[in-house]
């Protein structure tokens, strides 16, 4: 029995090549991912980009009586009615009755134009601006007085009917107060449970009970928990339909079992040599949470809290049910207001038939990845600087 | 069982019997353990040793369904009274694990942090000095005296495992409990905690858990032998690895099982 065994050429050719072969599927799937996302950056680009870019118009104002009484179509001259923005001529009687003083006076001011000339200007198919005013406005932009910019009212001003004074800022505000609504909610409780149950509860029926559902409500489609927040918060509590209290609150209970779930996460990955030496020197089983096993849980804490808070700000579904997909234009000044938040707008906007808000749909898009990326960011940022070996 | 000394004991177990859910790990366990000497467990891995050694200072009581009849006692008290506060009773018995396990921060931090949160002393100074004579006794103050602020586990294995001996003693404990101290340990660094052991036991009641009968043989001064959650038979190391009195015990040391 001392011949050694013959190398089997074939076996060992089919090897190789069910490696490469291998090997070239992981290539391939790369690839494909690669350029989808490749392909959704951009799309979503090309169109958000030109959202961010305005068409003013030069025109001088005359804050006349007459458009004090509301006749806002007197405060420009008459042939430029049809340039000028109307939803900006309508703000103005509004601002004469604040500013009494400017009565009699005029000025030469920069205004946004019309969508229509908007979308003229930029070369956008189905502008819509009759054949009368694409020559004024060829002509006007030619001298000089319509003119690019950037449009940077787009992150200050809340939605309109009219596209070229629809802007993301009320939403902004909105999204800002619902995230701080759901995280001073679900982060506290969703770590708080997490402790609990990893490091004090007994190990018995009713703790595996609620752990086992803990994990099923992460999965439960999230428009389930706008009916949730609607059924309790709005219709037994009586919060306010629409508020940024009851939206923070609904997107809270659908944030924390995510929260709960990477926090127990992070709190296993901890070694029990550690809490196993506290409790050796004499610390109580507080102080062994508190003093080793919070700070070496910390990094994951913080990035499954930042995680499941994204996935908070990018939620429509649930928000849908408790009314703050609405058209509501201002910017809430308290959490019992009517407010509305980015990703609501964004498809408020998707769903208008003016081509116009197909440009600030995808600028909307654009912010809303921002922030995103910014968030993700952080968690990183945080994962690296916080920390520990052990 | 069978247990001839006589006399005082700093530890002493009295017909302990303990159960995990169904499972009996211990069965009718007597024994005593003497002040300022080295006492070691030896047996085949699941005898029951390092869990009887986990009584000692009530790591048990983390393992839910642990169940523990009999008594135990330290200076004759008894550990497992109601009235006995745990996190008291574990200041006063220091215990070193089988993989060194500092706290990840600086080194004078894992030796303070027992002092501190037992509030045993008042100022800074006092606190220095006590992180200084722990250090010392655990024979690592000179090479660690520069670099106290660093992390304890950047220190090697067996820097490691002597800062938790120093961590242990900081809180000057009547007894320290080993578990398997020496086990991750390569021989050098083994050597150093031997030979400290033998220097501690001066002022510490030593109990080590071992898988090591030559480390047994040279460290300790009585040994008791576990199988199978039964106590065969303790005595002076010398007669239990010269004399035993028992076939199980001469198979075992003698290499027949185990």
């Amino acid at each position: 029995m001392n011949e050694t065994f013959k190398l089997d050429e074939n076996l060992l050719r089919k090897r190789y090549r069910a490696e490469k072969r291998f090997h070239a599927y992981g290539i391939i799937a790369i690839g494909l991912a690669l350029a989808f996302i490749l392909f959704f950056f951009i799309d979503v680009l090309s169109k958000g980009i030109p959202g961010f870019q305005t068409v003013q118009v030069q025109v001088e104002v005359d804050y006349s009586q007459v458009v004090a009484d509301g006749n806002y179509r007197r405060v420009v001259q008459k042939d430029l009615v049809h340039i000028a923005s109307r939803g900006w001529m309508r703000t103005v009687p509004m601002q004469l009755r604040n500013h009494p003083e400017m009565i009699g006076t005029k000025e030469t001011i920069w205004v946004p134009a019309a969508f229509r000339v908007n979308q003229y200007i930029k070369g956008n198919e189905g502008h819509g601006l009759e054949q009368k005013y694409q020559a004024l406005a060829d002509e006007l932009y030619k001298q000089g007085t319509i003119r690019k910019a950037i449009d940077w009212h787009f992150f200050t001003r809340g939605d309109s009917k009219l596209p070229e004074i629809a802007g993301v800022g009320a939403s902004l505000v909105g999204s800002l107060v619902v995230m701080f609504i759901t995280m001073i909610l679900a982060v506290p409780i969703g770590v708080v449970t997490a402790v609990y149950l990893e490091e004090f509860s007994p190990d018995n029926m009713l703790t595996r009970t609620v752990e086992v559902n803990i994990n099923n409500l992460a999965a439960i489609p999230s428009i389930l928990f706008g009916l949730l927040g609607l059924a309790i918060f709005i219709n037994f509590f009586g919060v306010p339909r629409s508020s940024a209290l009851a939206g923070g609150m609904t997107l809270a209970l659908m944030t924390l079992p995510i929260i709960i779930i990477s926090t127990r996460a992070a709190l296993r990955s901890v070694p029990n040599s550690i809490r196993e030496g506290a409790f050796g020197v004499g610390a109580s089983g507080l102080q062994v949470v508190w003093h080793h096993v919070l700070p070496l849980a910390l990094p994951g804490i913080l990035t499954g809290s930042i995680i499941g808070l994204a996935q908070a700000l990018g939620e429509t579904a649930p928000l849908l049910i408790v009314g703050m997909m609405a058209f509501i234009p201002e910017a809430p000044l308290s959490i019992y207001q009517a407010s509305t938040v980015l990703p609501a707008q964004i498809y408020t906007w998707s769903s208008d038939s003016i081509r116009a808000f197909g440009e600030l749909t995808a600028a909307g898009v654009i912010v809303l990845l921002t922030i995103m990326l910014m968030l993700n960011g952080l968690a990183i940022w945080l994962r690296q600087h916080t920390s520990r070996t052990w | 069982m069978a247990n001839k000394q006589t006399g005082n004991f700093k530890l002493e177990t009295r017909n302990v019997e303990l159960w995990y859910n169904k499972f009996q790990a211990l069965k009718g366990i007597s024994l005593g353990i003497r002040e300022h000497h080295v006492t070691a467990f030896i047996g085949p891995s699941g005898c029951g040793k390092s869990t009887l050694l986990r009584c000692f200072n009530r790591m048990n009581d983390r393992v839910d369904d642990c169940r523990i009849t009999g008594e135990f006692l330290i200076d004759g008290k008894d550990i497992y009274d109601p009235k006995v506060d745990v996190v008291h009773l574990r200041s006063n018995i220091g215990m070193v694990f089988q993989k060194p396990n500092p706290f990840p921060k600086s080194i004078f931090e894992n030796v303070a942090y027992a002092p501190r949160i037992h509030g045993v002393v008042k100022n800074i100074a006092d606190m220095n000095n006590l992180v200084e004579e722990s250090l010392i006794k655990a024979g690592l103050w000179e090479e660690v005296k520069d670099k106290l602020q660093q992390p304890g586990t950047a220190l090697s294995g067996g820097q490691q495992q002597r800062l938790c001996i120093a961590r242990a003693i900081a809180m000057r404990p009547g007894v320290i409990l080993m578990d398997e101290p020496c086990s991750a340990l390569d021989p050098l660094a083994t050597a150093k905690i031997e030979e400290l052991i033998d220097e501690l036991k001066g002022t510490f009641t030593i109990v080590i858990v071992t898988h090591n009968m030559q480390q047994a043989a040279r460290v300790s001064d009585h040994t008791a032998f576990f199988y199978l959650g039964n106590l065969i038979e303790m005595n002076d190391t010398h007669t239990i690895f010269t004399a035993p009195g028992k076939q199980q015990t001469e198979d075992y040391i003698t290499g027949r099982f185990g």
